[in-house]
């Protein structure tokens, strides 16, 4: 049997506490154990950033990480980005914008540019194309992703004003 | 010019049915469902390139705790198919079975295993002891036609099911061959003829999801195979023939889907699920790692290219003669329509008299072709384009010009279009449009084609512009199918039940577009469910550039069925004429009186629950005799590092005529993806294999693929046309523009530093090469 460990973490503001055995991903704990399955696991390795969620505010690769990393630490998974379920200024702008086509990368996606926005509100389309280039999309072909985030850091600022 | 037509959502570009759930993370794919009790299966699969089995022992796996189930050639049903998701019988050969007693490349399925976990399961395939007899593989599909080649299907019982060549003993998977008029002839009337060799490479899909099924029992004990696919109801016919049960016992359900470019139609895992369910009577799910992904679906098929062409100094052409060894890999799904596509999708774009074609395609033993957007167009355009490039300058035109000389035209045909099927003759088409000289100056202006081309670099850095112009079709002619049903509920909102397979295109958006314009609603009234084979309408399924099109016009069929009904219930009720009424934004209204009108919803509730009650519902079919193209120019412009060999593309701009583009936002979406995906191919994507015919790269690491920080200013111009067999006037989109970097970035190349690169992909050092060719013929 697989050694068991406490974790006590905060996913999506809600207080966490679980025992899983000490091997287990954050991936498998997000999908398998939480139930959000919105992050999505498309390589395992690292290299496409379809796993992408937000560690304190950072952007981390979930299935690069063991759940048990995760303890004492807050979690933001795209579940957890728009409150009531209304979608936030940046899930609205990927939707009118035509950034999401089949959607399996979108929640890497939007969780790397919510805290790229975090970190730059008002990020040039160099710094967007830079803060997302760890997030492989197939079918878009990215112009319309990177619209979408311009976007919503306009309509962002706005709000803050 | 078409006249201007209004509609009140068609044209616009509302937000995907499907984008809310999409981004806040609620959408459900494959894996986001759960079932109790589910069993997880992984592969045991082949080390060797081509190898028989002589012996197999599963016995000390299955003692492992946690296994539920092994499936080897011994225990499953031996039934020669093929993993193609085309119309029925296939044009592929049934040269495929579940599990077998040979292996014909790195990866080939030997066993499957279902266990209580996926880590049980990883420890029983190391458990699982093979005896390989090892055999000579081939790699090379020149070689694999000689007559001391290893032969790849020495299975007595691999064969097409269709009247087509096909001769596994001399590892011939497919072969096609046509002439109009006198080829020979016509080189001898050209001013200039050209000869030259052209290849292209290995590419993989990469669609984020990886292919993924989950197979189940439901209460009556049928199998449910909820898949990520592109062609659920080829899916049903296929599994039930493999595993050898009615159609009747099977249901396919597509949840959305990761993406799929052609790789997902494709039957590779949902017969071994399925089988998996039936032997453990369990639910079991069957995911590809990314690795599997790389190396054991499909690929692009790799294509050897010979074109011959003929052109007098007045720009006419005299002659084309196109052969092509294609490289099939281990297996034949698609070996014949996809080299058959590159002639048919092709040669009909110029008027040239003279035309011949032949495609062959070989076995190897390396990965499988398959699908993927642009099906044999993409590596044909490659050396299409770059010849009328050279034809162009041979003669002293501008590119423009020489193919506004050239290109068909609207009333006109091609003996192509007859000549080249889909596994039998080809169907007689007369364009009704072809917006393509637009496309031409339209595109030429946005990326000023005329100031840049009079541009010549001398530096280190060297510029330049190229252009190709393109076809592809829209659907398949005389084979596809599509149906779509709508239904009324109480409230004057509607279902739609489409065959059709949204990949993640937007097809459902689409659809939804076709059908509220009729019922005069919005987009939210329509509620869309596509593709499940127990409750949706049949459908071949998203493939051929057929979805907007084929169902599209099921869809409308459907829509203006349920809006005769409305109507007539609507007489009844205003006590009118079904003629006098009109539908207008959710109710019906007299065409003079307009304050004599009902809502939908009351017309819903009457007919549900007052009088002469009915269920407000209609089905419809559709098929069709004809693929109209839809056409492009693309222009790039490239940057070319004459010390590092290195080529950037500056700016892409890709002119389309899709006829009507029923949502731009999408069809643009399709342009500026394909064209990535296409640009990412021709400079940076190769399969690297050793000497043993096994992948080396298969990971995003090694096989990397365009991110955000790679991608140029794309620019996406829709040119309208008014296609009159199409919904609204719609043609296809989805994979033309796939077809245009290859040959728009090596006549951007040429222009820039005087090289043709005729080898694809366009690496670094392939360029210095090149360029050092260049030099010392020069010197010569």
């Amino acid at each position: 049997m697989p050694d068991q460990v406490t974790i006590e973490c905060i996913v999506n503001g809600k207080q966490v506490r679980t025992s899983i055995p000490s091997g287990m991903l954050l991936t498998e704990l997000l999908r398998d154990v939480l139930g959000l399955t919105g992050t999505k696991v498309a390589c395992g390795k690292g290299e496409c950033g379809a796993c992408t969620v937000l560690l304190d505010d950072e952007p981390v690769n979930a299935c690069l990480m063991l759940a048990a990393q995760v303890n004492g630490h807050s979690i933001v998974t795209i579940e957890g980005l728009a409150s009531d379920n209304e979608a936030t200024a940046l899930q609205q702008a990927f939707v009118e914008e035509g950034a999401i086509q089949c959607g399996y990368c979108t929640p890497g996606m939007i969780l790397a540019a919510e805290a790229l926005l975090r970190r730059k509100p008002e990020p040039s389309e160099e710094e967007i194309r830079e803060g997302i280039s760890g997030n492989l999309c197939r079918c878009t072909g990215y112009t319309k992703i990177i619209q979408a985030v311009q976007k919503a850091g306009v309509l962002r600022m706005r709000q803050k004003a | 010019m078409p006249q201007k037509r209004t509609f009140n959502i068609v044209g616009i570009s509302v937000p995907k049915v499907d984008g809310v759930s999409l981004a806040t993370g609620s959408a459900q794919f494959t894996d986001d469902f759960e079932l109790r009790s589910m069993l997880h299966a992984r592969m045991l699969r082949s080390p060797h390139a081509h190898a028989r089995i002589r012996k197999i022992d599963t016995s000390e796996a299955a003692r492992l705790p946690g296994v539920h189930g092994i499936l080897t050639y011994k225990n499953v049903p031996r039934v020669a198919h093929t993993t193609a998701g085309q119309g029925h019988p296939e044009p592929s050969p049934y040269d495929t079975f579940l599990f077998d007693r040979k292996v014909r490349y790195v990866g080939d399925a030997v066993a499957a295993v279902a266990a209580d976990t996926l880590q049980i399961a990883n420890q029983a395939l190391q458990l699982i002891q093979v005896d390989y007899e090892i055999l000579d593989p081939v790699f090379d599909p020149h070689q694999a036609l000689q007559k001391d080649a290893p032969i790849i299907h020495d299975e007595p019982d691999a064969y097409a099911p269709l009247p087509v060549i096909y001769e596994p003993q001399r590892n011939l998977a497919a072969h096609v061959d046509m002439e109009i008029g006198d080829v020979e002839a016509g080189f001898h009337q050209a001013d200039v003829l050209l000869d030259n060799q052209y290849s292209t490479h290995y590419g993989a899909h990469a669609a984020l999801e990886t292919h993924i099924v989950i197979t189940y029992l439901d209460e009556q004990n049928r199998l449910v195979i909820r898949t990520s696919t592109q062609v659920p109801f080829h899916v049903r016919r296929i599994v039930a023939r493999v595993l050898q049960q009615p159609v009747s016992r099977i249901r396919v359900v597509k949840p959305r889907i990761g993406g799929a470019f052609g790789g997902k139609q494709e039957i590779i895992l949902e017969a071994i699920s399925g089988a998996l369910t039936l032997l453990t009577r369990r639910p079991v799910k069957l995911q590809l790692t990314r690795e599997e992904e790389f190396m054991c679906t499909r690929t692009r098929h790799p294509q050897h290219i010979r074109l011959k062409s003929g052109v007098k100094k007045d720009g006419s052409l005299t002659a084309l003669d196109l052969s092509i060894l294609m490289n099939a890999g281990a297996y034949g799904p698609h070996a014949l329509t996809v080299v058959c596509n590159s002639g048919s999708k092709t040669l009909p774009l110029y008027r040239c008299p003279n035309v011949r074609f032949e495609g062959n395609t070989a076995y190897t033993n390396l990965p499988i072709g398959g699908a993927y957007r642009g099906y044999g167009a993409t590596q044909a355009f490659f050396a299409m384009g770059v010849q009328m490039d050279e034809m162009a300058h041979a003669i002293g035109m501008d590119p423009p010009t020489f193919h506004k000389r050239n290109h068909i035209r609207a009333g006109e045909g091609s003996p192509v279009f007859q000549a080249l099927g889909e596994g039998k003759k080809g169907v007689e088409m007369k364009l009704n449009t072809c917006g393509l000289d637009a496309c031409i100056d339209q595109g030429a202006r946005a990326i000023s084609w005329h100031t840049k081309r009079r541009r010549r670099d001398k530096g280190v850095r060297r510029r330049g512009v190229g252009m190709v112009c393109l076809m592809q079709g829209s659907a398949i002619p005389e084979i596809d199918m599509a149906a779509a049903t709508i239904t009324m509920n109480d409230d004057g909102s509607f279902i739609l039940l489409a065959g059709a397979t949204d990949l993640g295109t937007g097809s459902d958006t689409v659809l939804a577009q076709i059908a509220a314009e009729i019922l005069s609603v919005t987009t939210d009234q329509i509620v869309v469910h596509s593709s499940d084979t127990d409750f949706t309408p049949f459908d071949v399924g998203a493939y051929a550039s057929s979805t907007t099109y084929l169902s599209g016009n099921a869809v409308k069929h459907a829509a203006e069925q349920v809006r005769q009904q409305i109507l007539r219930v609507a007489s009844e009720m205003l006590n009118t004429e079904p003629s006098m009424l009109m539908l207008r934004k959710g109710t019906v209204m007299h065409q003079k009186t307009t304050t004599r009108r009902v809502s939908l919803a009351d017309v819903a509730h009457y007919s549900l629950y007052q009088k002469n009650q009915f269920h407000i519902s209609a089905t419809a079919s559709q098929h069709t005799h004809i693929s109209p193209p839809p056409f492009a120019a693309h222009f790039a412009e490239v940057e070319v590092d004459t010390e590092t060999g290195e080529i950037r593309v500056l700016e892409y701009v890709a002119a389309v005529d899709c006829g009507t583009a029923i949502n731009p936002a999408l069809a643009e979406g399709q342009t500026e993806g394909a064209i990535v995906n296409g640009i990412s191919f021709a400079l940076i994507e190769e399969f690297h294999f050793d000497a043993r015919g096994r992948m080396l790269n298969p990971n995003f690491n090694y096989y990397s693929i365009f991110s955000a920080r790679d991608v140029p200013p794309i620019k996406a111009i829709l040119v309208p046309t008014h296609e009159p067999t199409g919904p609204f006037g719609a043609k296809s989109i989805a994979e033309i523009s796939i077809n245009g970097p290859l040959p728009a970035i090596s006549n951007a190349v040429y222009h820039a530093v005087g090289i043709r690169l005729r080898h694809a992909p366009f690496t670094p050092q392939h360029v210095l090469d090149a360029l050092r060719n260049q030099g010392r013929q020069k010197k010569l």
